[in-house]
């Protein structure tokens, strides 16, 4: 199975792919798509990515995972069109008890936030579109509403 | 007549979501002569028109590994320009 599908993911087969019988704790995390972001409403969005480089790096948090936890680990996350509520993203970590299934869990999704070359463009309410940046906010001049937003927090660069 | 495999003197750049827009392309084949390390990739890609709104300290991979500015890159790779990632 690859780490990136354009299919809805099924969450119970990532949940099967790492279970086992001497695997007694289970933690799983999916990220949905929202109906909002930074005060817009959002009516959809499209993931893209480098495929191969987010393969390859997707494989590469798994098994850095998996030889810091004695854990296995499942992931998937979506590329193309998503509606609202849709699963973007799903981990499944099974272990031998809680602990190092709800550490792994965390680990890899915010490894592959911080790693994995994947885009989002999303689509809002008013007809207009942009490109997500996480660390600024929702920025492009050519697609946003014409005004750069600042963070709200002020935690950028 | 026997022929035989020459390395390509090309760089291939990968471009992406709004680099690629802001280019109007996400595949380009860039002679490989004075293009010493990744930031050399970029300072001529940010040459290019529309390239100047991409940031002089962009996320860089090569060879699908991300890359310091002063990684050095050598023909027959592939240089990959990585707006701000967004997964997840």
């Amino acid at each position: 199975m690859g780490f990136l599908t354009r299919s809805p993911i099924q969450v119970e087969e990532l949940v099967k792919l790492v279970t086992a019988p001497d695997r007694g704790g289970v933690s799983t995390f999916l990220g949905l798509v929202r109906d909002h972001h930074q005060g817009r409403a959002v009516t959809g969005l499209s993931y893209s990515a480098y495929e191969p480089m987010a393969e390859a790096t997707c494989r590469e948090i798994v098994a850095e995972a998996e030889s810091r936890w004695p854990v296995r680990v499942a992931l998937q996350h979506r590329l193309g069109d998503l509606a609202i509520g849709d699963v973007a993203v799903a981990i499944a970590v099974a272990g031998n008890h809680r602990d190092e299934a709800f550490a792994a869990c965390r680990h890899v999704i915010e490894e592959l936030k911080r790693r994995v070359p994947i885009w989002k463009r999303e689509a809002y309410a008013d007809g207009t579109e942009a490109w997500v940046d996480p660390q600024q906010g929702v920025g492009s001049r050519e697609w946003g509403s014409g005004s750069m937003e600042s963070d709200a927090k002020g935690t950028a660069r | 007549m026997a022929t035989r495999t020459v390395a390509p003197l090309t760089i291939r750049v990968r471009l992406f979501a709004r680099y690629a827009e802001l280019l109007g392309r996400d595949d380009l084949t860039l002679p490989a002569e004075g293009l010493n390390t990744a930031g050399d990739v970029l300072a001529r890609i940010r040459s290019l028109p529309g390239g100047w709104e991409i940031g002089e300290y962009t996320l860089m991979a090569i060879n699908l590994r991300q890359a310091s500015l002063d990684a050095p890159v050598a023909p027959g790779d592939e240089v990959a320009l990585l707006p701000p990632l967004a997964g997840g």
